[in-house]
């Protein structure tokens, strides 16, 4: 496949986010997932005739924030727009939409990079409200759930500015931290709160047209974009190769099969004739509106990024996973604030209550003051590395206080030199093989020794004078 | 004829206080003259007497106890297409023939704490599109003072009821003048208030900017004493106001003396039947000889707003129409294959063929490429139309026209030549168009003694001042008018 190096790949990203507002976006049923069919319903939301729509007016703030924290300009008048099309979860047959007019324009949102930091531009932000659902049976046929109609929805449209399915990946995972941080949105992908559809097109590096795109549609797990695109990807590639033309179509992508499938074709697109809800006002929005909006934004990731970087000397990687889930980055500003040793609470966090909480917990179940204890203990060389391990494992089982404990059970490494010695000479002493395996070059041997080193002290030990003791006992 | 129902409702409430006659007595009234006149005008689509009964004998408690308002125990007819809850609400439509809503209407709500009577629902045409009211899928509605003519439309049954004293009062729509026009086909008086004033909850929408719900009654007073009742700023509708309601009886007997009346000479051109310009003018000196002054005024945008209105009220009903496809209540077809054939069939037969001219129109009106050139010229063109009103009532307080060019016209005598009945709209719409009130009311007869409306028409709000002017016109020494 020495052509497919050729090309690149052009990607913009429609994410749909439903907002985690109580009650409906123009009704007031509540917004709950997973209650029984259609009880959450009334005769708005159902579409029933007569009845008419009244924004929630939460649904605005809701997409302001969300406009503010990615760097958006809010409209200080936009409006709503039906898009009519017939289909049976939707009871009206038109969605309140917004056209040409939407809440928020000209965002843009940083991502990481194997190349260094991406900014990626986000087109617009606007207000609508989701679909019911439709439910299979193999008895009864198809029925309509219209629980969901008119739970509220924000549709964030990037520019085309992805160019991997890493990016799409790492700009998703941006996307969503920073909409989980403003608190409007669980962002549940396998809830269908947060859904992504995927445009894409290919071209040969090096030109700037843009070749034509396909759009797949409501991918529902991080995996399943990045196959995707990787499938969609290589198919576009490939049919060019053939000398055949790309169709400017809707792409169904099927996960057992990893592959996409042809839904309909631009020629058998909907003419959603949009135009404006005569049933709505404008919606006018003042300066004073937004500030108050903004001062309820916390401090986003990309901040405390910056300030974990600088502050810290964290690594933009380390920064920016710790940030992604404010809860661990509150976890951690409160550790850090603790000890002179912040870094060190980085790394405890990101290596030991990482692989312990196993992604099942994005906070840590230790206490932030334990965690600095832990950092100042081992910072200052009072507990060895091996010593924090076994520390921190047993206070996610259990609390008690640090210092105590490593005074109380003698915990604290030992730097003597002439205690060490005396270990050092007499695991030589007892593992004659290793000694000389070393001595015919296998330098790793010295590992087996320092091993048993530490075995002996009961993994007290300070590991850097006993691997210079070591390889000095060794060399003699 | 019972001689009970060609009174006022300013009359039947007074009556009822002093208990002259008890609610239950008037409505059975109202329910004889329906089994008498129906065979002949069909004014309903339904109708349900025992109901109405109970309602009458509730409101008679209210009374008794000294409790209740002026609509209390007073029989009404609503137009079909208000919600009401539990009672069949058709739209004079197939679509609809068996619907029954689970919620009222605002308005409903409103006359239901006021405890009112409802004597059933009022025929129209189909989804209120129609100036004749033989666009209805329940069959046709004659005008009880001449029953080879249209009563108008859409609100034909509503206006045919309240002539034919088949209800005290009724509500109707107005969407281009569907309430004006029946009532100045039958001679009564319809009110069309200003867009915002009565909450269209529950008002099964036909073209959303511009549909408003208003009462028609026997004379002015009786209108003035629905409206207060209904109107009224209501969450639930985003274009309700929430601009509080005039008192419109305190000034009702002002008299016009030092008003400014307009005369546009564009409602008095091309197209005007002779009689019924001789009937406005003449109407005109009368409220000269009153005292007002007569101004003439221009609004050189009125010849654009027919146009404008059919493209604009087309659009928003083949949005607001596309709901009824079949899937979830309404008619469905009996056959079909697949989705696309269930909407198909479903509304190709549920529709009746000018609704489903109008979707068309409506739907071409807005489609991708063409939307430009017709729904956003029409915008436009009601901009324009908005600031020739606004033009108009810097020099004028409000302006006197015809209703609709003629009189009524015979059955079927326009249904071949839908052009010609939209052109039959052309003083009615502009006033959709801006969004202002409008009150229609009789002001003569014209040929074969039928009569002839005319149209006060106001700034948004002023309903207080239409009803004015309307009654000082209207009490020119008359006592109650005869039943028709």
């Amino acid at each position: 496949m020495q052509m497919i190096k050729d090309y690149e790949m052009v990607i913009g990203l429609e994410v749909h986010v439903e907002l985690k507002t109580e009650t409906k976006i123009f009704c007031s049923c509540p917004t709950t997932f997973g209650a029984a069919p259609n009880t959450q319903t009334c005769p708005v939301c159902l579409g029933l005739p007569g009845t008419l729509p009244v924004l929630n007016g939460k649904v605005v703030d809701y997409a302001v924030k969300a406009g503010l924290a990615t760097n958006c300009t809010i409209a200080r008048y936009s409006k709503q727009d039906r898009k009519n099309y017939f289909y049976p979860d939707l009871p009206k047959a038109y969605q309140i939409s917004q056209y040409d007019l939407p809440l928020c324009e000209h965002g843009w949102l940083d991502i990481e990079t194997a190349e260094g930091a991406k900014r990626i531009g986000i087109t617009r932000i606007h207000i609508e409200e989701d679909a019911g659902k439709l439910v299979h049976d193999d008895e009864k046929g198809t029925m309509i759930d219209c629980n969901r109609c008119g739970v509220p929805l924000i549709e964030i449209v990037s520019e085309p500015d992805i160019r991997s399915a890493e990016e799409a990946k790492a700009y998703l995972q941006k996307l969503r931290a920073i909409i989980l941080y403003t608190g409007v949105s669980d962002c549940k992908m396998n809830e269908g709160s947060l859904r992504c559809d995927v445009n894409l097109s290919v071209r040969k590096k090096g030109t700037e047209a843009f070749g034509t795109r396909t759009e797949m549609k409501n991918l529902n797990s991080f995996q399943f974009i990045v196959k995707a695109i990787e499938y969609e990807y290589k198919r576009q590639v490939e049919a060019i190769e053939a000398g055949e033309k790309i169709i400017q179509e809707t792409r169904r992508f099927d996960a057992n099969s990893g592959k996409t499938y042809s839904m309909r074709t631009k020629e058998n697109a909907n003419d959603y004739r949009y135009f404006p809800d005569p049933d709505l006002p404008p919606i006018k929005l003042t300066d004073e509106k937004i500030a108050e909006l903004q001062a309820q934004i916390p401090r986003l990731p990309d901040a405390r990024k910056k300030e974990y970087m600088e502050k810290y000397g964290l690594s933009a990687y380390d920064g920016e996973v710790l940030t992604t889930d404010m809860a661990l980055a509150d976890y951690f500003e409160q550790a850090a604030a603790g000890t002179k040793y912040p870094k060190l609470v980085a790394n405890m966090l990101l290596s030991e209550v990482m692989r312990l909480a196993d992604g099942e917990d994005s906070v840590c179940k230790i206490l932030p003051g334990r965690m600095a204890a832990l950092a100042s203990l081992s910072g200052d060389g009072v507990i060895n590395s091996a010593t924090v391990k076994k520390l921190i494992k047993e206070l996610w089982e259990a609390d008690f206080d640090v210092e105590e404990k490593v005074a109380r059970e003698g915990l604290a490494q030992v730097s003597d030199e002439a205690v060490i010695l005396e270990w050092v000479q007499e695991a030589i002493q007892q593992n004659p093989k290793s000694v000389a395996d070393y001595k015919k070059g296998k330098k790793a041997a010295a590992k087996a020794i320092v091993g048993k080193v530490m075995a002996v002290s009961g993994g007290k030990a300070n590991p850097t004078v006993v691997d210079r003791l070591v390889e000095a006992e060794l060399n003699q | 004829m019972n001689e009970l129902i060609n009174r006022s409702i300013y009359d039947h409430a007074q009556s009822l206080r002093k208990k002259e006659y008890s609610a239950v007595e008037l409505t059975q009234a109202y329910i004889d003259a329906i089994a008498q006149r129906e065979a002949e005008i069909h004014a309903y689509i339904s109708t349900d007497a025992e109901t109405a009964l109970k309602q009458a004998d509730a409101a008679d408690k209210r009374i008794g106890a000294g409790e209740g308002t002026v609509l209390t125990g007073i029989p009404a007819g609503i137009k079909d297409n208000m919600c009401t809850k539990g009672i069949r609400t058709t739209c004079a439509s197939k679509m609809l023939a068996d619907y029954i809503p689970p919620y009222d209407a605002h308005v409903i709500e409103r006359l239901k704490e006021a405890g009112y009577v409802l004597l059933g629902k009022l025929n129209m045409d189909e989804f209120a599109m129609g100036s004749t009211t033989e666009n209805s899928a329940m069959g046709i509605t004659k005008n009880p003072c001449d029953t080879t003519r249209v009563p108008g439309g859409s609100s034909g049954g509503s206006a045919a009821a309240v002539a034919a004293c088949e209800a005290a009062y009724t509500l109707g729509s107005d969407t281009g003048g569907s309430i004006r026009q029946p009532a100045a086909f039958c001679g009564v008086v319809g009110m069309k208030p200003t867009y915002g004033r009565v909450s269209r909850y529950g008002l099964v929408a036909f073209a959303s900017s511009l549909d408003q719900i208003g009462p028609l009654t026997r004379d002015v007073r009786d209108n003035a004493l629905v409206l207060s009742a209904v109107a009224g700023h209501d969450r639930r509708d985003a274009t309700s106001v929430e601009i509080g309601v005039d008192d419109y009886l305190a000034g009702l007997e002002s008299g016009v003396a030092g008003m400014r009346i307009g005369l546009p000479e564009e409602f008095f051109g091309e197209g005007i039947s002779a009689d019924v310009k001789e009937a406005v003018l003449a109407a005109a000196d009368t409220l000269a000889a009153m005292g007002a002054e007569l101004v003439q005024v221009k609004m050189p945008s009125l010849d654009h707003a027919l146009s404008a209105y059919y493209v604009i009220s087309s659009a928003e009903a083949s949005s607001n129409l596309a709901r009824f496809d079949g899937v979830r209540y309404g008619y469905r077809a009996a056959d079909f294959t697949d989705m696309d054939e269930l909407y198909q069939k479903s509304r190709s037969e549920g529709f009746g063929s000018e609704v489903k001219r109008r979707i068309m129109l409506g739907t071409f009106a807005l489609s991708s490429g063409y939307y430009d050139a017709y729904y956003k010229k029409a915008l436009q063109v009601r901009s324009l139309v908005r600031a020739d009103f606004d033009a108009a009532f810097e020099k004028c307080d409000c302006i006197l026209s015809p209703v609709a060019p003629t009189v009524a016209y015979k059955i079927g005598e326009k249904t071949n030549d839908p052009l010609e009945m939209y052109l039959g709209d052309a003083y009615s719409v502009p006033v959709n168009i801006a969004g202002v009130p409008a009150l229609s009311l009789p002001c003569g007869t014209g040929e074969g003694g039928m009569p002839v409306g005319m149209q006060l028409i106001g700034p948004a709000f002023s309903e207080a001042m239409l009803y004015r002017v309307g009654y000082a016109f209207e009490n020119r020494g008359r006592g109650n008018k005869p039943c028709r």
